[in-house]
């Protein structure tokens, strides 16, 4: 077990040298750069940009000036040491600026996580065990448009209902009162009253998916010969289902783990930026649209090393649920 | 199938045996009411899209000053002027300064059928008043209407880009495939890199790197690219392991110890063995590009004005408050719904219905 996971972290490495190639050279894409923008900002608005007139000083210290290999080495080297670069528009280290924001996609991104797996699986066994009733298509009716439904745009109906018909605002983490307040219990529960929505909105998706897929798994299951000799054994259907079926088809649902990861990460982007919850995705837009290419490359890079290390994991649960990975 | 006789004929007696590839396909697909619901729904949404012209009561960037954020009109009817609605009477509100609609029940509008519009063209129902019956944006102008030629762009995005992920996946997935060795290695590990990446944020990324001088041409095309390039990935997996499959068989190996060439083998022999399974994870991959564009020009990333698209009219609904006074504008969601929902069901049905020996 202890080679696998070694031979798996190893294999992580080549990726993600890629990933972080490809991230630097999609960041440096857009024409011109932060300062090109500055300039051009403070012309339109006094006139003259003789105010940033140390804009050549300025390049040479952000490393503007040197080949793309460069500064990519250069921001490499900073990064595998903790050290990002320095933001252009919060005038601050990268660092400063991501950690806690990381935290809270990660909370979220677990959050919807065990939602998804904690609803869709019962949902599948039930959809299984009444094959063909009304209530198995109602479930399969519904899981199609819980698939089909983009995460944005449900945050932003629900926004909508919450405050039409109950009249709170559901922007954000925290209430006023808490935004600002150091960590207590009492912000803790805040905190929690607030990210149940996100959670959920976030995981629908999956769920859905995930709910047909078990529902999948089990009935194939369910049709094996094993199952039948249980059943003939005169064990009650309970015991059958639960204890002989789900267990054999919750198996490969743990390979999905690692695939459900880039969506949920992916929604908990874009659902962000539509509830201003003080996640990667909304700091991720907006240095992205300012150029503010060290803060931007970071938080892509972060995302994927999330992506990666979750593949890692699951991969790892796979290996430990099912020696024959292990020996391949 | 070409020849329309047979399709008549009552091939549900006839054995597996007995009939075509094509119509043991068609036999199967035709079984499933949803698919042929989603279908017959994506068809209307499509002739409907693309005869905009046509289609939508008024053009999509008709400004309208007057009639900013008019609410929805009803639709009514009576014997003597067929259907009409209301005239619309303004006031402004005293608190916020914003002109209100409220109906003039003095007025009518009635519908005209093939109207002739002032460019020209005609339009399957117009009206000479204001007739806005799914409400006006800031600018007055029609939402209906948007819809409709928001439609065009979004829903022949997805088509555009998922055409170009199956070439691009096919050749890569074939050539990995048939050739193995490091070739199929150096594939695999570039599907792998472009997988790692959460999809949202890296077409974030490369949405913003679009220049900003472009034209709304060549942001369609930029924002096709931008979405087929993480999709193919897995339809070069899933043509990869087919054509693993088939190489060593004895039908190909048949063709090989006849002389055949390689392009010939992957053409003739290996390529249609995966037709089906190409056509139905493009089904299923148009859907995400839908909604990927959607999402994109959501976050003010996609397509630009004065091109529409869903997602461009979904940004103006951004804003709770702005949608709090003006809910209206979340109306195109609804067809991006049901076009998603009813690929979806299309993608099932097909998938079912691609394996028909498997009774």
């Amino acid at each position: 077990m202890g080679t696998y996971i070694l031979r798996r972290g190893l294999l992580a490495i080549p990726t993600l040298l890629a990933i972080s190639i490809i991230s630097f050279i999609i960041i440096q894409l857009p024409q011109g750069d932060y300062l090109d923008r500055e300039i051009q900002r403070l012309e339109e608005e006094f006139g003259d940009s003789s105010s940033l007139t140390q804009v050549e000083e300025l390049r040479e210290r952000y490393g503007l000036n040197e080949p793309l290999w460069k500064r990519y080495f250069i921001w490499m080297g900073g990064f595998v040491r903790g050290n990002f670069g320095e933001s252009f528009e919060y005038k601050r280290e990268v660092h400063e600026l991501i950690w806690d924001r990381i935290a809270f996609t990660l909370i979220i991104s677990i959050g919807s996580l065990v939602f998804t797996y904690v609803a869709a699986i019962p949902l599948g066994i039930y959809s299984a065990t009444h094959q063909y009733n009304w209530s198995d298509h109602f479930l399969t009716f519904l899981s199609f448009v819980g698939m089909s439904l983009p995460a944005f745009l449900v945050a932003l109906s629900l926004m909508v209902f919450a405050f039409d018909i109950f009249g709170i605002p559901l922007f954000g983490l925290f209430s006023a009162y808490y935004e600002g307040a150091p960590w207590s219990w009492g912000k803790l529960g805040d905190l929690i009253k607030h990210l149940w929505i996100p959670v959920i909105v976030v995981g629908v998706n999956g769920t859905a998916s995930l709910m047909r897929i078990m529902r999948g798994n089990l009935l194939d299951v369910l049709g094996q010969p094993f199952v039948q000799t249980a059943r003939a054994k005169g064990l009650r259907e309970i015991i059958v289902v639960g204890k002989h079926a789900v267990r054999i088809a919750i198996n490969p649902l743990i390979s999905i783990l690692g695939m459900s990861l880039p969506s949920i990460l992916s929604g908990s982007a874009i659902v962000s930026i539509v509830l201003g919850l003080p996640t990667v995705g909304p700091i991720l837009l907006r240095s992205l649209l300012n150029e503010d290419i060290y803060l931007a490359g970071t938080l892509l890079m972060m995302l994927s090393l999330l992506l990666v290390i979750g593949n890692l994991l699951a991969d790892i649960a796979l290996a430990w649920v099912d020696p024959r990975i292990r020996y391949e | 199938m070409n020849n329309p006789q047979i399709s008549e004929i009552d091939d549900s007696s006839l054995e597996i045996g007995q009939l075509s590839y094509r119509q043991l396909i068609w036999r199967r697909f035709r079984k499933s009411a949803m698919g042929l619901i989603a279908s017959g729904i994506l068809l209307i949404f499509y002739i409907v899209a693309i005869g905009a012209d046509f289609f939508a009561p008024y053009h999509d960037n008709d400004i309208n000053m007057r009639f900013r954020h008019v609410p929805p009109q009803a639709l009514h009817f009576s014997m003597s002027d067929g259907f009409y609605v209301y005239g619309l009477k303004s006031t402004r509100n005293p608190e916020t300064l914003e002109l209100e609609f409220t109906r003039d029940e003095t007025q009518r509008h009635p519908v005209r059928f093939f109207f002739k519009d002032g460019a020209g063209g005609r339009r399957l129902f117009s009206s000479a008043g204001p007739m806005f019956l799914f409400g006006t944006d800031r600018m007055g102008r029609d939402i209906l209407s948007r819809m409709i030629y928001g439609g065009r762009v979004s829903m022949t995005l997805g088509l555009v880009g998922v055409c170009l992920s199956i070439v691009i996946g096919s050749i890569l997935g074939t050539i990995s495939g048939y050739w193995g060795g490091w070739v199929d290695n150096l594939i695999q590990r570039i599907i792998e890199v472009l997988s790692a990446f959460p999809d949202i944020p890296l077409w974030m990324a490369l949405g913003a790197a679009l220049p900003p001088g472009w034209s709304s041409i060549q942001i369609y095309f930029g924002i096709t690219i931008i979405l087929s390039i993480i999709r193919w990935g897995g339809l070069a997996r899933q043509v990869r392991g087919k054509v693993l499959s088939y190489r060593e068989s004895d039908f190909v190996m048949a063709a090989r110890a006849a002389g055949a060439g390689h392009w010939h083998i992957i053409t003739q022999h290996l390529l249609p063995g995966c037709y089906s399974h190409i056509i139905v994870i493009a089904t299923l991959a148009i859907p995400g590009m839908i909604l990927g564009e959607t999402a994109l020009s959501f976050l003010g990333l996609g397509i630009r004005p004065p091109m529409t698209s869903w997602g461009v009219l979904l940004e103006e609904a951004q804003r709770v408050t702005v949608l709090l006074h003006y809910p209206w504008l979340i109306f195109p969601a609804v067809p991006v719904l049901i076009v998603v929902i009813a690929f979806n069901f299309l993608g099932d049905a097909l998938r079912d219905a691609a394996d028909p020996y498997s009774d």
